[in-house]
């Protein structure tokens, strides 16, 4: 690779990943392109990778960007369906919301909605990430046995991934349906009483985290079955040659091993769970009352669902789902960094 | 070689382990018990996770009055999907699906290559704000995304256009897409693009016709991926297109829904129909699925 074109040559490339990790990543490091010409020795030296980047980096500006910066402007006034700019007919009328300031969000982290669905929100995240990474754990290294039909089982478990999501929940309400549902019909064969799968909270979310964690299986399943993959049968061969027992070989070979797929795959569930729409809105529509309500279908619901459509309240909430999220992701890295690992 | 208390002890699912060359053997040979166990404990998951799409595959083939039966075949009939046929513009709405999906797949593997590929070799100014931005992309609620998103929209005059869904569904799935392929081609040896800089090949060309070859694997879970984020959404399509030749099968569907909200007959047909064209992709694209994702998941 010449370094011409692509910035740097390799080596140095690889010292600067390094030394980019420390504290001082910033400083000094672009030292030979600052002061007048650097913008276009800069250009000379990174337009290939630039250019590559440029579609993806134009995209999310535009169809990303301007919705946040919008969003987050929003949550700073009083926005809502009366008094935003409209077209009635042939007339407009011009926006009349006012800047409110912080308001909204102190209204919002005082008040006792945004706290109690975001209680459940993280009960509904954590529950939903570690039932699914505890199965897909275990499914994964099952599949990385030498079992007869294995390509099958795999076909198999995987395919809930290949249905489309309200497909799927569509599925599941037919199963769950409290009077003509199959789950019931099989109860009731047992003489148990109807549930009322979708209709009361407690069963509520009790199925909206197992349509969840249903979905979410292959995902994680492939994932680490990759990762045991690349874990060297050797290790396994030495350790039994020193009588690690099945226990210890799990504990010691293939959790180490998992480390970086896990890391990986627990921080981008976490966020997609967090804000898992689909799922909830298609089964519950966050019902009954708000019991599965989690922080996003609520958010949704301000700007959708009530009357007026309040704006400025569903954008508050959308900015603080970002800010919780970009938290944990600070948080999860830092962790990870302490213990030595870096990505 | 040990024969120390730990591996006779050991509580291997009930093997009567006797001597030491059962010992080395037990991870080739498993004992009849554990390996019944495994089987029964897959046999079970699998049913579980097939069992409710083949439940509504099931129903779709029955007449509507035994929809609710708990049989498993019943006086088996085509009438559900004739009449979906018949009834709605279910076809003009599943050609405007598969081209809208088809479009983000195509868009969105060359894009989310391009951007893996300048990540993972190349070191230019923004690549770690870029990094973050690709993750932090997917921290943003869709629910709060889409009224500004409409507003360009409408403002682009992209509205009601496949063009518009394209453009939103890749925001959805190149962040993902671009960290998988950046895994992949770290696992190309960069020895590769040093040879067809010497055979004076351009950057570019390099990147064309020798690494994104080499990159199947990642191209194919990449495609997969696209493709079923764009053929199942519903929020956007439902708020972007409208009237009845425009809509997409999510969208659709959802009008369906609300329509025949008790007639599951109808509604298991069409899931049936939609589920087919991914799973057609999901067959062609599983084999590499495992090894995509290693790629992408460990080195993301």
């Amino acid at each position: 690779m010449a370094a011409a074109d692509t910035g740097r040559p390799l080596v140095k490339a690889a010292g600067d990943d390094i030394v980019s990790r420390g504290p001082s990543r910033d400083a000094g490091r672009h030292t030979p392109g600052k002061g007048p010409g650097g913008l276009r020795r800069a250009l000379s030296t990174h337009w290939y990778a630039w250019t590559m980047v440029a579609p993806v980096v134009v995209v999310i500006g535009v169809i990303i960007g301007y919705p946040l910066l919008r969003g987050i402007y929003l949550s700073l006034t009083d926005a809502n369906e009366r008094n935003v700019e409209r077209t009635i007919g042939v007339n407009t009328i011009d926006a009349t919301y006012q800047y409110v300031g912080l308001d909204n969000y102190v209204e919002a982290i005082t008040g006792s909605q945004f706290l109690g669905t975001l209680g459940w929100t993280v009960v509904w995240t954590v529950a939903c990430v570690s039932i699914t990474f505890g199965l897909g754990m275990g499914l994964a290294n099952m599949l990385n046995r030498r079992i007869a039909g294995r390509g099958l089982y795999r076909v198999l478990l995987v395919l809930p991934w290949a249905v489309p999501g309200f497909v799927s929940v569509f599925a599941w309400r037919f199963l769950y349906n409290t009077d003509n549902g199959l789950l019931n019909k099989i109860l009731a064969g047992g003489g148990i009483d109807a549930v009322p799968w979708l209709n009361d909270p407690t069963w509520a979310k009790f199925a909206v985290i197992s349509v969840n964690v249903w979905l979410g299986i292959p995902f994680m399943m492939v994932a680490l079955l990759g990762g045991l993959q690349s874990i060297p049968s050797e290790m396994y061969e030495a350790a039994e040659m020193d009588g690690a027992t099945a226990w210890q070989r799990f504990r010691h070979i293939t959790l180490p091993g998992l480390r970086p797929v896990s890391t990986t795959v627990i921080l981008l569930s976490t966020i997609w769970t967090f804000n898992m729409f689909p799922v909830i809105f298609l089964l519950t529509r966050g019902g009954p009352g708000d019991a599965t309500q989690i922080l996003v279908t609520q958010a949704y619901k301000f700007s959708f669902e009530i009357s007026p459509r309040d704006f400025a309240q569903s954008s508050t909430w959308g900015v603080l789902i970002l800010v919780l999220l970009l938290i944990f992701a600070v948080f999860y890295r830092r962790v990870l960094r302490k213990q030595g690992e870096v990505w | 070689m040990s024969t120390t208390t730990p591996v006779t002890t050991a509580p291997a699912k009930g093997t009567l382990v006797t001597g030491q060359s059962a010992n080395v053997q037990r991870r080739a040979r498993r004992s009849p018990l554990a390996s019944f166990g495994l089987h029964a404990t897959l046999v079970v998951a699998s049913v579980v996770a097939v069992f409710p799409v083949l439940w509504v595959l099931l129903t779709s083939l029955k007449p509507a009055k035994y929809a609710t039966t708990t049989d498993f075949v019943r006086e088996t009939t085509l009438t559900n999907y004739t009449s979906l046929l018949s009834d709605t513009p279910f076809l003009t709405w599943f050609w405007n699906s598969l081209l809208i999906a088809g479009l983000s797949t195509v868009l969105g593997v060359f894009v989310a290559a391009t951007t893996g590929y300048a990540i993972s070799r190349f070191r230019f100014p923004g690549k770690r704000g870029l990094m973050w931005t690709l993750l932090i992309t997917q921290m943003f609620p869709v629910a709060v995304l889409i009224v500004p998103i409409y507003n360009i929209m409408a403002k682009v005059g992209l509205l009601n256009q496949p063009m518009g869904l394209v453009i939103t569904y890749l925001t959805i799935s190149v962040p993902f897409c671009a960290w998988m392929m950046k895994g992949f081609f770290d696992g190309i040896p960069r020895e590769i693009d040093e040879s067809g800089q010497v055979d004076g090949l351009n950057p570019f060309g390099t990147f064309w016709r020798l690494v994104l070859p080499l990159a199947k694997p990642g191209i194919a879970v990449t495609a997969f991926y696209s493709f079923i984020t764009a053929w199942g959404e519903v929020a956007y399509a439902s708020a972007f297109l409208v009237g009845d030749e425009n809509m997409t099968l999510a969208g659709g569907l959802q009008k369906f829904v609300n329509q025949y909200s008790s007639q599951w007959g109808p509604m298991a047909a069409a899931s049936v129909l939609i589920a087919i064209p991914a799973g057609v992709f999901f067959v062609f694209a599983q084999r590499h699925l495992v090894a995509g994702m290693t790629a992408g998941a460990t080195k993301g």
